[in-house]
């Protein structure tokens, strides 16, 4: 019992990163139908943008910060300069999604070009070794701050998605493009914003996963995955479906790999995600709409 | 675009008599390459021979039938690891080639199946979480895949007293030949117009009795077997493989081969193929900027000229051919 109760809170910290992961793409999906293959590779850029502020003796607080904005930037930008274009010379969906690939083999590219490709240590304000026990767990203090920060965050983009004028936007927007259009809602603006609040919750997952691994360009290749098994889980195009689908993966795959072999513990993930999407290719909580001829 | 008058004339591959002379020279230039080029350029024309196959396979599945799949260097790891066990044991390379396509198109049919009721990005993300699956699978499994040591194949001898460089390519062009020869005659069937009408609608296609069931895993199954004969081939001319050869990255390379030759083209497939191979040998000072010679290609290809390589050829050509009237 104390076993499983340790694998099922190591699993919610990773859960937590997968979660943030999943909503960032779930809020791309929703809102543009687009999966975005970039977005691990947006994540990489905005963490490797923070190790070099950090190594340039900035205070981790100011870095952090810098860093997100950095990868909110990068994927606005691209979606003006590349997504915008191409809509208008009316790109396919499939043919989006390959431009995000584009991206994303571009980030991966440079970042192992500027960043080096040997794996570094990332310096972090909370420590991998400190640990608290609770009962007969034990919780190391970078897991809880993981676990903290992703409800903290979770909670804040449910409060603006919710709770805000610019939620309510980015909620028609997604809803109904052309009625939001209608309505007077600057849906490309809104859009644009959807696209820098993904990665800003992406690059928070990767800087938080950073200091528990260790960096390299390919450090969230495996994670984003992982945070695409969760989005689908849950259901690509519901954003609670992305967090609860976040924590059950990460819980699922901490206990697959305690309990039966912590060598399939990642293919554990893919398996998942082929099963949902055979029974219930809609996801947990998701609600896909039927298509007619 | 030309008149085609009769059903004769459109089977036909090749058209005008000019285009004729110019294929003709096309390829006696492929078969006199070993006996003027560099060692060096047989051996890069011999990868992209063994590649172009896989990529007419990935290139049926994507462009023609219009399912998106992540999943193909998990074909390509079955195909060569089918091929390596069998190989291994001692039974003649036609057997194992076969073998490793046959067993690279029965795990097409499985991953067919959720493509049967998934569509697009799902999909992408199926047979993607199934890549990933078997790579893992056989970086675990050391019965399979001979674990992170490899596993070691026997290179073909060379025949007729050629040297070894020489023989491996025509071995690999003859079978390259084949199967792109295959592959035109698969799309201009009633086989590759089911796959077209799937990919424009496939509603509409199973109301006008396209059996959508059998063409969708006809599909997935040709693809892989391509892919998987891909892989064995691969084996057969490096005579090593391990599980590392056939990472995400591996699939992301021949989706990117199809999306710059072309969608929905068979030449298109050559030209990526020959572009994915091409473009590390010539950056390889720069390692780390190949993806973004892909990644850059990408974004000009989908946003100028979304039917790529193979695009700007068939524009080029039709300048030419109306020149100076255009």
């Amino acid at each position: 019992m104390t076993q499983f109760l340790q694998y099922a809170i190591s699993g919610l910290a990773t859960g937590s990163i997968y979660a943030l992961v999943a909503l960032g793409l779930a809020l791309i999906y929703r809102s543009t139908r687009i999966l975005n293959f970039a977005h691990g590779d947006i994540t990489t850029a905005g963490t490797f943008f923070a190790f070099t502020l950090l190594g340039l003796n900035l205070h981790w607080g100011l870095a952090f910060i810098l860093a997100l904005l950095f990868g909110s930037a990068l994927a606005i930008v691209f979606y003006f300069s590349v997504l915008v274009p191409a809509q208008r010379r009316e790109a396919t969906q499939l043919g989006q999604i390959i431009l995000t690939l584009g991206l994303g083999l571009i980030l991966q590219g440079l970042v192992s070009y500027f960043g080096g490709t040997v794996p570094q240590s990332f310096p972090f304000p909370l420590s991998d070794t400190k640990i608290y026990r609770i009962g007969s767990v034990v919780i190391s203090q970078l897991s809880l701050g993981t676990f903290g920060i992703g409800l903290f965050a979770s909670l804040l983009f449910y409060l603006l998605v919710q709770k805000t004028r610019l939620g309510l936007a980015m909620r028609a927007t997604s809803e109904n493009l052309p009625a939001a259009q209608t309505m007077g809602i600057p849906t490309r603006s809104i859009l644009a914003l959807s696209w820098g609040l993904a990665a800003l919750l992406g690059v928070l997952a990767g800087l938080f996963l950073a200091p528990a691994l260790l960096l390299d360009p390919f450090f969230m290749l495996e994670p984003f995955l992982k945070g695409f098994a969760a989005a689908i889980l849950g259901g690509l195009n519901s954003l609670p479906g992305a967090i609860v689908g976040g924590l059950i993966l990460g819980v699922a795959e901490s206990l697959a790999g305690g309990f039966v072999s912590i060598a399939f513990k990642n293919t554990f993930a893919f398996l998942i995600i082929i099963l949902v999407l055979l029974v219930r290719p809609e996801g947990l909580l998701g609600t896909e709409f039927k298509e007619r001829v | 675009m030309d008149l085609i008058e009769s059903y004769q004339e459109e089977l036909q591959l090749i058209r005008k008599p000019w285009t004729r002379v110019w294929v003709g020279i096309f390829v006696l230039l492929l078969l006199l390459l070993p006996w003027y080029a560099p060692e060096h350029i047989t051996y890069i024309a011999t990868i992209i021979f063994i590649y172009s196959i896989g990529v007419q396979g990935q290139n049926l599945l994507i462009g023609y039938t219009g399912q998106i799949s992540f999943g193909q260097a998990a074909f390509l790891a079955i195909g060569a690891f089918t091929f390596g066990h069998i190989a291994r044991v001692g039974i003649p390379w036609p057997i194992g080639l076969l073998s490793g396509g046959l067993a690279a198109g029965a795990f097409g049919l499985v991953v067919g199946f959720p493509s049967l009721r998934l569509k697009g990005p799902y999909l992408a993300i199926a047979t993607l979480g199934f890549g990933i699956a078997v790579y893992q699978i056989f970086l675990n499994f050391e019965v399979l895949s001979g674990g992170r040591m490899g596993m070691i194949i026997t290179k073909l001898s060379p025949l007729f007293g050629l040297p070894r460089i020489t023989f491996n390519y025509y071995f690999n062009f003859l079978i390259a030949l084949v199967f792109t020869l295959a592959m035109y005659n698969i799309i201009s069937s009633y086989m590759g117009r089911a796959f077209i009408a799937i990919r424009d609608n496939d509603i509409a296609a199973e109301v006008i009795g396209v059996n959508l069931t059998r063409y969708k895993l006809l599909s997935f199954a040709i693809s892989s077997f391509y892919t998987g004969i891909q892989g064995g081939l691969y084996g057969l001319f490096i005579g090593y493989l391990e599980p590392n050869m056939f990472t995400f990255m591996e699939a992301i390379t021949l989706f990117v081969a199809v999306i710059i030759g072309g969608l929905a083209s068979v030449e298109g497939s050559i030209m990526g193929a020959a572009f994915v191979i091409l473009v590390p040998q010539v950056f390889s000072a720069y390692k780390e900027m190949v993806p973004v010679v892909y990644g850059v290609t990408i974004l000009i290809v989908l946003i100028f000229e979304p039917f790529g390589l193979y695009g700007r050829w068939f524009k080029m050509r039709l300048y030419l051919r109306n020149w100076p009237f255009r």
